[in-house]
C-alpha cells in the first residue's frame, strides 16, 4: 500500500512538473508565446498606439498602419494614380501628376519624414520624396491627401530627401545622380568635373505647408544619398552621405568602391540664409512644376516655375565641409542630442560617429586633410567620436530610442542590432526574416523619440508567408525595445517596397482629423450645392452636368440628348454632410476609373460616348440600404440628331 | 487518512500549476469582453461633433420629442436612427402621445413590452429620403409610402397642409442620415 502511495505521488509530481515546464515553454515561446500575442493584440473596437506612415517605394504610395497590431488602414496615393481613389483619373487631381515632362502617372516613394516643431513631431504633414522624376510631396495629416508636389530642378534620382529641419524651416533634398547643369548634350565621359549635384532647400509655409524651392547649393558630382538635419546643438547644419567620391560613371557596383573613405557633407544652411539674404547666389533659368490642391476648390492647379536660386560652396568658405566616413555610407543619422552623426558604410566593418563638438573644434582650428572642389575635407580622426566594431555586415540605418541606445539595420547579415551611445558597445542582436533594409522608432529622426518599438523594413521574405507565384509580399517586423533586449513580436506584409517609414504617436493625429467638408465652403466652379442646382449646359460639344448625390438617388439620373462625339463632364457633389458617407459613381464606358466623393466635395470625370443607346451609371461605393437603387441613365444619340436636352429626377 | 489528504494536497498543487498556467489567457478573455460591451447602442456610442445631427441628435434636442426619445430608448432601437439608411422618420410630438388612452405609454414602456414597442415605433421609419417635397410627389403619382415593418402609407395634400395615415405633418426637418417629419398623431395599425 504504502509503495503504492509514492507511486501515485510520482506520479502526480510529474504530471505537475510536466504542467509547469508546459508553462513555462509557452510564457518563453517568442513570437509563439501567448504574451507576446497579447502585446500586439488590439481588441476590436480598440484603436493602436501608434501610426506608421511607410513609404510604397516602387508603389509611389504611403501606406497608413497602426502599431502594434500591423493592421493597414489606408493607402495614400502620392506619385502613382490611384484608380479606387480616382487620384491621377479625375480631372481635380490630374495636375497633382504634372512636371517639367508632361503628366507622370508614377513614381518611386522613400523616405516620409513628418513635421516637427521645436525638434518633435507635431503631426502637421508628412512629406516624402520621389525618386525618379524628382518631387516632393506633403501630405496632410488631416485629410490623409496629398496636397502639394514641387518638382526638384537640376536634380536626378532624388533620394537624400526628403527630410525636415527642426521647425520644418526646410524640407530637405538632394541629388543621387549627378547629371549636367544645366543639362546639355555632352559626352558622358565628360562626367568629371562636369556633373553636378544639386542639395535643395524648400522653405515651408508654417500656415499652409506650402512649399517653396528657396535655393540650391551646387555640390560636386558625387551620389548623394541619405540625409538628416542637426538638432538640438547641431540645428542649423544638414548632413547628407555621399558615395562615389570617385566620380565614376559606368559599373559602379566596382568603380564606386575604390576609395577607402567617401564623405558625409555637412552643409551648414543658416550660412546659406545669410548669403541669400546678401544676395550672393546666381539665378539660374530652370523649369519645374508646382502643384497645389486647393480644399476649397478640391481642385488642383499645376504652374511652371522658371528659375532657382543657386549658390556655389566653392566660393563661399564655411558652407560646406566633408567628414571621411569609410566605404560608401548609406544612413547618415543624427542622434537626438543633436551630438553624434553616425556613418554607416555599406561595405565597411564598422558603424562610424562623428562628434558634432569635434566637428566645430577642426574647422574653428582649420584642421583640414585637403580639398574637394574647393570644399575643406576634415581629418577623420580629428571628428570620429567612436566606432562601433564588429557590429555586422552592411549597415544601413540608425534610429534612437531617447534611452541612449542606438539600433542599426544590417542588410548582409539580416539582422537588427542594439548599441550603446557614447561607449560603442553592442548589447543586443536579432535576425531579420530577411535582409532588412531602414528601421523606424516613432519620433526617431526628433529631439523625442518613442521608444518602445523599432518597425523593421525587409527587402526579402521568401518562406516566410503563403507563397503567391513569383513575386512575394515584402514585410515589416516589429520589435518590442522597451526591455534590456529586443523581442520580436509580429510580421507583417505591406503594400510594395515598404521602404522606410516615419511613425507617431495616435494622439497626435486623431484630434486633427477632417470628417466631412463643408458643403457651404465648397467653391468649386461646377459645385451644385443643392438638388435645385442640377442642370445640364451644353456649349458646342462639350456637355456639363452638374449633378449631385444622396442616399440614395443621382440628381438629375434621367438624361437626354447627347450626342455621339460629345466630351460629357460629370460635375458631382456629394450632398451628404455625414462622416463616412461617400458615393461613388461610374459610367459604362468611360475611359477612366470610378469618382469616390467625399461628404461635401466635387468631382469631375469625363465620358466621351462613342456608341449609339441608352446607357447607365451607378454608385460605385457602398453607400446606404439603397445603394443598388442609386442608378441612372444617358440617352446617346447619333451626330447630328435633334433630340432635345433633357434632365430629370423621378420624371420631373 | 493522512496518505488521501497527502494525494489531495498534491492534486491541489497540480491544479494551482495548470490554472496560473493558464491565468493569461482568462484575462485575454476578460479584455475581449469588456470591449464588446463598451458599444452597447451601436452606431449611436459614435462621438461625433462635425457631420451634421443624425436623426437620433434631433430628436434628442426636441423638447416636444421627449416621450418619442424615452420609448426609443426603451425599446434599444437608437441605432436604427443613426444607421446609413436612408431614413425617413415620421415623429409624434409629446401630445400625439398624451393622446393616447390612459396608460397606453406607461404599458408600452415596461420591459416585457419591448418587442411590442419597437413594432410601434419602427412603424413610424420608412427606408427612403422623402422630405415636403418628395411626399407631394408621393401624393401627386398615388403612391404609398413603404415603412420598414411592411406596411404602406398613404400621403394626402389638402391645400398646404400633408397628412400621412391620417397624421399631420407639421414640420420637417434635413438631418445627416435622412428626414424626419413632424406628426401630430401617433400612426398606429389601421386594423
Amino acid at each position: 500500500m504504502k509503495r503504492n502511495f509514492k507511486y501515485i505521488t510520482g506520479v502526480l509530481l510529474v504530471i505537475s512538473l510536466i504542467a509547469f515546464v508546459r508553462c513555462q515553454s509557452s510564457n518563453q515561446g517568442g513570437a509563439l508565446g501567448g504574451d507576446v500575442a497579447q502585446k500586439v493584440y488590439v481588441a476590436p473596437g480598440e484603436h493602436d498606439e501608434f501610426y506608421a506612415l511607410v513609404s510604397g517605394g516602387f508603389s509611389g504610395q504611403l501606406a497608413v498602419y497602426g502599431l502594434p497590431s500591423g493592421r493597414l488602414f489606408r493607402v495614400v496615393p502620392v506619385f502613382s494614380v490611384d484608380a479606387e481613389k480616382a487620384y491621377g483619373f479625375n480631372e481635380e487631381t490630374k495636375p497633382m501628376l504634372n512636371t517639367s515632362h508632361g503628366f507622370i502617372p508614377w513614381d518611386d516613394a522613400h523616405h516620409p519624414d513628418i513635421s516637427q516643431t521645436n525638434g518633435e513631431l507635431d503631426g502637421r504633414w508628412v512629406f516624402i520624396n520621389g525618386n525618379n522624376t524628382p518631387r516632393i510631396a506633403r501630405i496632410s495629416l488631416s485629410t490623409f491627401e496629398t496636397e502639394e508636389i514641387i518638382e526638384l530642378p537640376n536634380s536626378a534620382g532624388n533620394h537624400s530627401s526628403s527630410f525636415v529641419t527642426e521647425n520644418t524651416e526646410y524640407v530637405v533634398a538632394g541629388t543621387r545622380f549627378s547629371v549636367p547643369v544645366p543639362q546639355q548634350d555632352i559626352s558622358i565621359e565628360e562626367y568629371k568635373g562636369k556633373f553636378k549635384g544639386a542639395m535643395s532647400f524648400i522653405k515651408v509655409d508654417q500656415e499652409t505647408g506650402h512649399m517653396d524651392l528657396s535655393f540650391q547649393i551646387m555640390m560636386p558630382g558625387f551620389n548623394y544619398d541619405l540625409a538628416h538635419p542637426g538638432r538640438g546643438k547641431s540645428h542649423g547644419w544638414m548632413f547628407f552621405s555621399t558615395y562615389n567620391t570617385e566620380e565614376a560613371n559606368s559599373l559602379l557596383e566596382v568603380n564606386a568602391s575604390q576609395n577607402d573613405k567617401d564623405f558625409i557633407a555637412a552643409i551648414n544652411w543658416k550660412k546659406a540664409e545669410e548669403l541669400i539674404a546678401a544676395g550672393e547666389f546666381t539665378t539660374m533659368p530652370s523649369e519645374y512644376a508646382h502643384n497645389i490642391y486647393d480644399e476649397s476648390t478640391h481642385t488642383a492647379t499645376s504652374t511652371i516655375k522658371k528659375e532657382v536660386r543657386v549658390i556655389d560652396p566653392s566660393k563661399h568658405p564655411g558652407l560646406v565641409y566633408f567628414l571621411p566616413t569609410p566605404k560608401s555610407p548609406h544612413g547618415c543619422d543624427v542622434d537626438p542630442t543633436g551630438e553624434y552623426i553616425i556613418g554607416s558604410g555599406k561595405l565597411a566593418a564598422a558603424l562610424t560617429a562623428h562628434s558634432f563638438t569635434n566637428m566645430l573644434d577642426a574647422i574653428k582650428n582649420e584642421k583640414f586633410d585637403g580639398e574637394a572642389y574647393g570644399i575643406p575635407i576634415l581629418n577623420y580622426d580629428d571628428i570620429v567620436a567612436g566606432v562601433v566594431q564588429q557590429a555586422g555586415l552592411g549597415p544601413l540605418h540608425t534610429e534612437f530610442d531617447g534611452k541612449g541606445n542606438a539600433y542599426t539595420t544590417f542588410f548582409i547579415s539580416s539582422e537588427v542590432v542594439k548599441w550603446k551611445l557614447g561607449t560603442w558597445e553592442v548589447l543586443d542582436r536579432q535576425p531579420t526574416y530577411y535582409s532588412v533594409g531602414h528601421l523606424m522608432i516613432p519620433g526617431g529622426n526628433s529631439r523625442k523619440p518613442f521608444g518602445k518599438y523599432v518597425l523593421a523594413m525587409n527587402k526579402i521574405t521568401k518562406d516566410r508567408y503563403l507563397p503567391t507565384g513569383p513575386e512575394l509580399t515584402q514585410s515589416a517586423q516589429l520589435y518590442d525595445i522597451s526591455g534590456e533586449k529586443m523581442e520580436l513580436l509580429l510580421d507583417f506584409p505591406t503594400v510594395g517596397e515598404p521602404h522606410y517609414a516615419a511613425g507617431i504617436p495616435a494622439d497626435l493625429i486623431k484630434p486633427r482629423q477632417t470628417k466631412i467638408y463643408k458643403l457651404e465652403d465648397n467653391q468649386h466652379p461646377f459645385v451644385a450645392r443643392s438638388e435645385k442646382e442640377t442642370k445640364v449646359v451644353r456649349e458646342g460639344n462639350e456637355v456639363h452636368i452638374y449633378m449631385t448625390t444622396i442616399r440614395s438617388h443621382f440628381a438629375p439620373d434621367n438624361i437626354e440628348g447627347i450626342k455621339v462625339g460629345d466630351k460629357v463632364y460629370f460635375h458631382v457633389t456629394n450632398l451628404e454632410q455625414d462622416y463616412d458617407v461617400p458615393h461613388g459613381i461610374s459610367m459604362i464606358g468611360a475611359q477612366t476609373s470610378e469618382l469616390l466623393i467625399m461628404p461635401g466635395q466635387t468631382e469631375t470625370f469625363i465620358w466621351e460616348p462613342k456608341k449609339v443607346g441608352v446607357w447607365p451609371f451607378y454608385c460605385t461605393d457602398f453607400c446606404s440600404a439603397l445603394h443598388q437603387e442609386m442608378q441612372g441613365y444617358v440617352r446617346v444619340s447619333p451626330k447630328g440628331s435633334n433630340v432635345p436636352l433633357k434632365w430629370t429626377l423621378d420624371g420631373e | 487518512m493522512k496518505r488521501i489528504l497527502n494525494t489531495l494536497f498534491l492534486l491541489l498543487m497540480g491544479t494551482l500549476v495548470i490554472c496560473a498556467c493558464s491565468s493569461g489567457s482568462e484575462t485575454q478573455g476578460g479584455e475581449v469582453t469588456t470591449t464588446a460591451t463598451s458599444h452597447p447602442k451601436g452606431q449611436a456610442s459614435v462621438e461625433d461633433d462635425v457631420s451634421d445631427k443624425n436623426i437620433l441628435q434631433v430628436a434628442a434636442g426636441s423638447d416636444i420629442h421627449t416621450t418619442l426619445v424615452a420609448a426609443v430608448q426603451a425599446a434599444e432601437i437608437e441605432h436604427v436612427l443613426v444607421n446609413a439608411g436612408p431614413l425617413t422618420v415620421f415623429a409624434p410630438v409629446n401630445d400625439a402621445f398624451d393622446a393616447l388612452p390612459v396608460g397606453t405609454v406607461e404599458n408600452l414602456l415596461k420591459p416585457e413590452n419591448k418587442a411590442d414597442l419597437a413594432v410601434i415605433l419602427t412603424r413610424h421609419a420608412a427606408p427612403g429620403s422623402f422630405d415636403e417635397e418628395g411626399l407631394r410627389r408621393e401624393a401627386r403619382k398615388g403612391r404609398k409610402i413603404y415603412m420598414a415593418t411592411g406596411d404602406y402609407l398613404e400621403v394626402k395634400v389638402e391645400g398646404d397642409e400633408i397628412w400621412v395615415a391620417g397624421a399631420k405633418v407639421i414640420g420637417t426637418i434635413q438631418t445627416s442620415n435622412g428626414i424626419i417629419n413632424v406628426v401630430d398623431k401617433v400612426i398606429l395599425p389601421s386594423n
